[in-house]
């Protein structure tokens, strides 16, 4: 026996692995955003594509920096793909035309006070792509709600490279020209004003609702269809598992069923709802964030209802029109609480934690 | 298999546990081959668990196969036997396979060739013998669990004396990868094994017995059903191919749909469960008046040239084994036991024990261990986890010394089966932290018996110390008065000769 | 503004008697956390830790003048129990433990004058006048009180050897994430 030996920690089983890793998981689920985020990118044009590719660098510009700075190797962990993803997943969700500092702010917050601060990956409370976005949007509400309408990059008006760059760095030049409202927002925007939704909805001036995706919003909403597609995949990749999704879909799609059955000149419907805004991507790409998701079946289903009812009533009864980035980031905050209360059952345990009755088992045949 | 049988073959697959590549084949269809009888044995006192064997031999005594070297100590332990004939080279620490490197006791036996064995008795029919005679013999024949637990036997079969035993689950899931022993048993000796099963059966009076078989070993299946076929009592029982079906409480479960309380063992619930190659030994200890004192290992791994199962004499060098069925290339790990539970060796000179089903040699392209990094909470190990725990908190509790927060999580119902480290995608240690905390938990709790034990008896010294001075005082005081006495006597014997001389005068 | 100040140094003012009473009222002569302390302490009084006696000692960590690690018989777990008691934090990989180390008789130097079982807290060491003596391994608790007292150096505190049955797998590298 010598003491090198024994100071040296043997290596422990199991001795084989799966053939799985972070990196592999962050960039099947990039992979899986490409097809939305390429049509995004056809019916957005030049300064979408440069909106993306600035606030993918800022997030990763902002990883590396903290990682220099914590005396980190950041190779490594730059790499693991957790920042790519964090800035794909802020960049398909802004106004596919904003200037640039909304992408280098929103990207650098994103990885720095969303989740660096926190102590890296893993460690961070809230979605850093969805804290980013709150705060772009509670900072810069103006910037944050001027949409543009799907003008595809074939199309002779659409900007071309050179008019892309320039929409980046100064901002829409004939604002209303080219401005357009989201369905949601269009629709509170008319509620508000009295005119319900059965006339406004009618109206020739209503932002379009095609289902094949062709409708005003961030690349993401754009794109519902591919996102959910996409969303599948991870499903049958296992990568996430049913429960978010389905829980977070239910949650807005049944309250608002009821209410658009009760008056639906009042409250808009389920197809529209599960296809705007973020609610797609909000159900398969942001909710189901691992590390800001309780980590049991029963707890993710309670996130995953609780992610879409808020959803539902801050789209309905609050001020934004749209609530996904809001109800995400609360039910973040209380993935804490649902984890410490809802636990899975332990073999051999009741529930409560008390061991069975050996007689009840017994009996069983 | 269609996209759709495929799919209900998922759907029927437990929600628990993981599916490593299980890299049996070739091995387990290589046949059996029988070891050369190596020179020098080395049979260590402790193959069990409980206490270790205590030898009964000296060195240079001459002793035959068979012969009892070691005999029980205290209520859980079991004897040793010679696996050979020949000379007691040795008494003394030998390196343990233990992953530590540190020693253990053995009696290292020179072989003399002969493997002459000391002359056995059989009783005619198991069946007339009375349950406590059975296991009496099993135990004599220093049977263990050969799954890997290595309990002794007969504590088992006792059991059904205390408590009404209906099943007798028959052990042939051998889920660890690259493992083939068992497999091999059930092809090779499956009417020995059937045989076992109906002596325990016997001896515990259970009413049925069901054998548990992975569905991916179908030649075991076969051979074990034909071999049932006259005992209507003995069920085969295909189970689905899922890491870690051979652990007790999975299996059971599986099975019979009970589920053992976290408190409790099996037989509380009126189960128990045996390893084939118990069944096995226990059918050569009976009609063969054989001790358990050689067994299947399989030896597999990709450094190893012929891999496949060899019939060795407990106490064989590991290094006697793979030299046997050749080295391709330096091991890049030595293990003993699969890969999913199996044990680090310090090098190859350490001896096979009555419960090893393996030593693999892994080639360096089998043991990809990559850094660890940070948990994503992604949850893959609690759904992998067979038991229902958390192992991202537990093993954040540990990282933080907290381990009473683990314990109360559910360490203590940890089986180590390792799927949460096997699934986990940031490669995360958690089997480590949960043995460290297990252990750590343990010695604490040792202390503290300790720490209680040392308080009474300096509780009782304290009492001695006053009852002594009390003693003393006590003794003192009686001198005292006896000395007043005395002068108080001689006073008035002085007074009474005074007056007399006195009167006198 | 006046009646903000005068409210607010009126609420101040009756809060500040509130407690002025409890604290009068509800004080505690002596602290029973003394006594339960002591209860958890080995209570050899080996006086390894500087205090005199296990009583001492308690009284010492009771005030937080000595840490709860001091005292190395009782080592991990007792640290772990005390710190738990008094609300402490601790982080127990700093406590060095050294392991345990158990007293040792010389057979070649001892000349069986008793003085160490006289010192013994646990009446650990056997033997007679003119005999060897022994320590009986299960009881010492390696208090070093009866190193003092050999006068021929014959006693001596040995750690005791990692066997199989105490090995206990290290805690994965502290640079290892979870």
């Amino acid at each position: 026996m010598n003491n090198a030996l024994l100071a040296a920690a043997p290596p422990t089983a199991p001795h084989a692995l799966a053939s799985n890793s972070v990196s592999r998981i962050m960039l099947t689920v990039v992979a899986t955003l490409v097809p939305a985020t390429l049509y995004g990118f056809w019916l957005y044009g030049w300064p979408a594509i440069d909106l993306w590719l600035v606030t993918l660098l800022a997030a990763l510009f902002g990883e590396a920096a903290c990682l220099k700075l914590a005396g980190r190797q950041a190779l490594p962990e730059l790499f693991d793909g957790s920042a790519l993803l964090t800035g794909w997943l802020l960049a398909v969700s802004l106004p596919p035309w904003a200037p640039w500092w909304i992408g280098v702010m929103g990207g650098l917050f994103a990885t720095v006070l969303g989740k660096q601060v926190f102590g890296g990956l893993g460690f961070n409370l809230f979605n850093p792509a969805m804290v980013a976005r709150v705060f772009l949007l509670i900072s810069f509400p103006v910037h944050m709600t001027v949409w543009v309408a799907p003008l595809p990059i074939t199309a002779v008006t659409a900007p071309g490279f050179h008019d892309g760059l320039l929409i980046l760095l100064n901002g829409i030049p004939r604002l209303d020209a080219v401005s357009s409202a989201t369905l949601l927002g269009f629709a509170k925007t008319e509620l508000s004003r009295g005119i319900d939704l059965m006339h406004s909805l009618a109206a020739v001036t209503a932002p379009g609702s095609s289902l094949a995706g062709a409708r005003t919003g961030s690349l993401g909403e754009s794109a519902s269809f591919l996102i959910a597609a996409g969303g599948l995949v991870l499903l049958f990749l296992r990568v996430i598992t049913w429960h978010i999704p389905v829980a977070m879909v239910a949650g807005i799609a049944l309250p608002a069923a009821i209410a658009h059955a009760v008056d639906p000149a009042r409250y808009l419907d389920v197809t529209t709802h599960l296809l705007s805004g973020g609610a797609m991507l909000g159900a398969f790409f942001i909710a189901t964030d691992y590390v800001t998701s309780p980590n049991t079946k029963v707890g993710q289903l309670v996130f995953g209802t609780g992610c879409g009812l808020l959803t539902y009533v801050i789209r309905t009864w609050g001020g934004y029109p749209e609530g996904v980035a809001f109800a995400v980031l609360l039910m973040n905050a209380l993935t804490p609480v649902i984890d410490r209360y809802i636990r899975p059952r332990i073999l051999g345990r009741n529930w409560r934690g008390a061991p069975l009755d050996p007689d009840v088992e017994r009996a069983k045949s | 298999m269609g996209l759709f049988e495929k799919f209900l073959h998922t759907l029927a697959l437990p929600r628990w546990g993981v599916h490593p590549d299980d890299h049996k084949r070739p091995a387990a269809d290589a046949p059996l081959r029988l070891l050369p009888l190596p020179a020098r044995l080395y049979v260590p006192l402790q193959q069990h668990v409980g206490q270790p064997g205590r030898p009964i031999v000296l060195v240079g005594q001459k002793v035959l196969k068979g012969q009892l070297i070691a005999e029980p100590q205290g209520r859980i332990s079991a004897p040793i036997h010679a696996p050979t004939s020949g000379i007691v080279a040795a008494i003394g620490e030998i390196t343990a396979p233990h992953p530590s490197g540190l020693p253990f006791n053995a009696i290292t036996i020179e072989s003399d060739g002969d493997d002459r064995a000391i002359e056995a008795r059989v009783p005619s029919d198991p069946f007339a013998l009375s349950p406590e005679e059975i296991t009496d013999l099993v135990a004599a024949a220093g049977v263990v669990g050969l799954g890997g637990a290595t309990f002794p036997s007969s504590v088992k079969l006792a059991l059904g004396k205390r408590t009404r035993i209906t099943t007798l689950i028959v052990n042939g899931g051998e889920c660890e990868p690259y493992l083939s022993c068992d497999d091999r048993v059930m092809r090779d000796f499956a009417a020995a094994v059937i045989d076992g099963v109906r002596i325990m059966m016997h001896a515990m009076g259970a009413i049925e017995a069901l054998v548990g078989i992975e569905d991916n070993k179908p030649e075991s299946i076969a051979a074990m059903r034909k071999a049932a076929v006259p005992f209507p009592e003995i069920k085969l029982r295909p189970v689905p191919s899922r890491y870690p079906m051979g652990s007790d409480r999975q299996l059971i479960q599986t099975l019979t749909g009970k589920e053992v309380p976290s408190d409790c063992r099996a037989a509380d619930v009126g189960v128990i469960v045996n390893n084939v190659s118990t069944a096995n030994a226990v059918h050569r200890a009976i009609r063969l008046g054989e001790p358990l004192i050689r067994r299947i290992v399989t030896i597999n791994g990709g450094a190893v040239w012929q891999p496949g199962n060899i019939l060795a004499p407990v106490g064989t060098l590991a290094s006697d084994l793979l030299a046997f069925a050749g080295l391709k290339s330096e091991p890049a790990r030595l293990l003993m036991g699969g890969p999913m539970m199996g044990i680090v060796l310090p090098h190859a000179q350490v001896p096979i024990v009555k419960g090893t089903a393996g030593i693999l040699a892994l080639a360096e392209n089998e043991i990809v261990m990559p850094e660890a990094s940070p948990c994503i909470r992604c949850g893959n190990c609690t759904r992998a986890c067979p038991i229902g725990l958390l192992p991202l908190e537990m093993a954040a509790n540990i990282r933080v010394d907290n381990l009473s927060g683990a314990a109360a999580l559910g360490l203590s119902d940890c089986i180590s089966c390792g799927c949460c480290a096997y699934i986990c995608p940031s490669h995360i240690p958690l089997v480590q932290y949960f043995t460290h905390a297990k252990g750590e938990l343990w010695s604490q709790e040792r202390s503290k018996l300790r720490l209680d034990a040392s308080k009474r008896l300096a509780a009782d010294r304290a009492e001695r110390l006053t009852r002594e001075t009390k003693e003393k005082a006590a003794a003192g005081a009686r001198r005292k008065a006896e000395r007043a006495a005395q002068k108080a006597e001689a006073a008035t014997a002085a007074a009474e000769a005074d007056s007399s001389t006195e009167t006198a005068t | 503004m006046i009646a903000a100040i005068v409210s607010l140094t009126l609420l101040g003012a009756v809060l500040g008697l509130g407690l002025g009473i409890a604290a009068r009222k509800f004080a505690v002569e002596t602290d029973p956390l003394i006594g339960d302390i002591e209860a958890m302490m080995p209570g050899s009084n080996c006086g390894q830790c500087g205090q005199p006696g296990c009583a001492g000692a308690a009284r010492a960590i009771a005030a937080r003048t000595v840490p709860v690690t001091c005292c190395p018989p009782g080592g991990k777990a007792l640290a772990a129990v005390l710190a738990a008691k008094l609300g402490i934090t601790l982080d127990l990989t700093s406590v060095v433990d050294e392991g345990p180390k158990l007293a040792q008789v010389a057979e070649e130097t001892c000349i069986g004058c008793c003085r160490c079982l006289k010192v013994c807290p646990t009446d650990a060491i056997v033997g007679a006048a003119k005999q060897i003596h022994n320590v009986i391994r299960e009881a010492c608790t390696g208090c070093g009180n009866c190193v003092e007292r050999c006068p021929t150096e014959a006693v001596s505190l040995k750690p005791v050897p990692v066997t199989l049955q105490h090995w206990v797998w290290p805690k994965p590298g502290l640079m290892a994430p979870a």
